[in-house]
């Protein structure tokens, strides 16, 4: 693949965190390393032991394919293949893959001699699946506990589990994650808004510069957060969102059991006004 | 202002620590469903220990012998309407029993002015004798909830004068709008219906004569018109939620003890308890409309409510937030004359 003539200079040796230089190459545009072909190997074994449950479920229809975790009596044990031991081992190659991903990115960081910053904020991501999958389940002692691999299957589970706490909405880490998420959204799109505007004038005039963006937000809210400070805002509110959505979870069940309506009553008890 | 920021932290911290926000595991969980589907009870064993241990039944009184052709009640005492089959024995077992279930302190004198057994001088003695036919009504014709359990007074007095959970209607609808609404019954959080702060009475709409229906999954992808508009409304749907929470919250389960919550509305995607609660709610309102309500003018004014109704039954009069009352146990055999014969 043809590579860009400045390219050559930064595909440089070393940074890698395992494997010394055994697999220290680029293949075309990408990076392989070591954790690039453990990558490749939980892909493929994750997604081939999902096409090998399908093919032993009922269904064919995409949507309704469903790779379910084991039974509750299981516990912590491993179940038979059919019973949930399939989701087991499907779970463990996810979790290979998206860890080798993460430790990917930081020996592509390590080379550029970069920081960590997107390691470290896709992990949140990681750690939230972690939480459902891996945490919450041993807290609760049964892998039962997780959620299937199934597109309607999973919100399935996510229906009926918001329910075993009578009303979701009431989950004091779940109000934050979810207006982490919302804030997110609105912060992104205030920010592609405004360096698309800038940097599409209309015919005839030269791009706007970063002062045009500063002076527009000073216009209207008062105040401007910055060119560097967007994107940290930015990290910090999808970090969070995904932070708190893992506590949302992980706290329904092992530290909370009943409805969530009910936790609030710590607030109408205070001493102050009880 | 930092002084005062971390007092108000130190005064929230310490409320949260004091009041036990947080449980802690090991929980139990008990799987109602396909595995992976969600169906799931999980609960605290530190909470619910000390419930089960509360609705252990009382040791029974002994069996008086049956003497045939004995006299009964009716042939030796006045005024005995609804055990006046009963031997006299067994008559006097009955009383004691009843008075150790629901006036331990006040003993007999509760229902009975003085030495006077016959005379029905006093509100309690008729408010209990309507009680006895309820709890036989109950038994006999209201299977499909009670089962071959059965109730007794105990199943809600626990030893108390009045049952611990009991509800009144509350303040009328809002006479202005706007901001000079009142609260619409919403909006504050109200125990019976788990401390949300949805509809706080949802028991004069369900649970009495006539209660409206529960019918709040639109049937089709398009809005609904005319009477199925209005029984799918926004507003219905938050009014039957807090019924449903307050199921909940009163048998001490979540709702999926009882739905599959991907279709609520579906009978064969639910487990075998919907049925068992929905007989329940019909019963509940027959309960209220031909029990509970017309004892409204024989009750003393410090009984009533504040807009003057009778004290009426939800499900937490009996299952005081255990799924099955005293775990399910049944007094019926010890204290057959609760079931009549058909």
């Amino acid at each position: 693949m043809a590579m860009l003539n400045f390219e050559r200079k930064y595909r440089v040796r070393g940074g890698t965190l395992i494997g010394g230089d055994l697999f220290d190459f680029w293949v075309g545009p990408f990076y392989v390393g070591f954790f690039g072909v453990t990558t490749i190997f939980f892909s493929i074994v994750g997604t081939a032991l999902l096409a090998y449950g399908a093919a032993i479920g009922d269904t064919w229809n995409l949507w309704r394919i469903n790779i379910a975790p084991p039974d509750l009596s299981y516990g912590l044990a491993f179940a038979p293949l059919k019973e949930g031991g399939l989701w087991q081992l499907v779970t463990i190659c996810a979790l290979g893959a998206f860890g080798s991903w993460t430790l990917r990115q930081v020996e592509i960081s390590r080379k550029l001699g970069m920081g960590y910053h997107i390691p470290f904020a896709f992990s949140f991501a990681v750690l939230a699946y972690a939480s459902l999958v891996v945490v919450r389940p041993l807290l609760l002692g049964a892998w039962g506990h997780g959620f299937p691999y199934g597109i309607l299957s999973h919100l399935d589970w996510v229906s009926n589990v918001g329910y075993q706490f009578l009303h979701f909405h009431y989950n004091p880490a779940h109000m934050l994650a979810v207006t982490f998420f919302f804030t997110n959204a609105l912060a992104l799109s205030l920010h592609g808004g405004l360096v698309l505007s800038a940097t599409n004038p209309p015919k005839g005039e030269t791009v706007k510069t970063p002062e045009h963006e500063d002076t527009y937000f000073r216009d209207i809210i008062g105040y401007s957060i910055g060119t560097l400070g967007i994107h940290r805002l930015g990290m910090f509110l999808a970090v969070s969102a995904a932070f708190w959505s893992a506590v949302c979870i992980v706290i329904s069940g092992p530290f909370w059991t009943r409805g969530w309506p009910e936790w609030w009553n710590w607030w109408l008890q205070l001493p102050i006004w009880s | 202002m930092i002084t005062t920021i971390r007092n108000g932290l130190a005064l929230v911290f310490t409320g949260l620590l004091l009041q036990g926000c947080w449980e802690a595991p090991p929980m139990e969980s008990e799987q109602l469903g396909f595995r992976g589907t969600g169906m799931l009870q999980t609960s605290n064993p530190d909470l619910t220990e000390p419930k089960l241990a509360a609705n252990v039944l009382p040791e029974p009184l002994a069996a008086v012998p049956v003497v045939e052709g004995g006299p009964t009640a009716a042939d030796v005492y006045e005024n005995v309407q609804v055990l006046g089959h009963l031997s006299v024995a067994e008559f006097a077992r009955t009383m004691t029993a009843i008075t150790a279930w629901v006036s331990p302190e006040q003993g007999c004198a509760y229902c009975h002015e003085g030495a006077n057994f016959v005379d029905d001088n006093l509100y309690t003695k008729v408010v209990s004798r309507r009680m006895m036919e309820m709890t036989m009504a109950i038994n006999s014709d209201w299977n499909s909830h009670v089962g071959e359990t059965g109730v007794t007074c105990l199943t809600c007095h626990r030893g108390n004068n009045v049952p611990e959970y009991i509800w009144f209607e509350q303040d009328g609808p809002p006479t202005a709008g706007g901001m000079a609404a009142k609260g619409y019954q919403q909006n504050h959080a109200a125990m019976d219906v788990g401390s949300t702060s949805m509809l706080s009475d949802p028991f004069s709409k369900y649970l009495t004569a006539e209660p409206e229906a529960i019918r709040v999954i639109s049937q089709t992808a398009l809005p609904q018109r005319g009477d199925a508009r209005h029984e799918s409304s926004t507003q219905a749907t938050e009014n039957t939620y807090s019924l449903m929470v307050h199921m909940s919250e009163g048998l001490g389960v979540n709702c999926t003890y009882c739905h599959n919550t991907r279709a609520f509305t579906s009978w064969e995607q639910g487990s075998p308890a919907r049925a068992t609660a929905w007989y329940g709610l019909q019963m509940v309102s027959n309960l209220n409309d031909e029990y509970l309500e017309p004892l409204g003018p024989t009750y003393p004014e410090h009984r009533l409510g504040a807009l003057g109704d009778a004290p009426k039954t939800n499900c937490t009069t009996c299952h005081q937030q255990v799924n099955k009352p005293f775990a399910g146990a049944s007094m019926l055999d010890d204290y057959p004359i609760w079931r009549p014969e058909q």
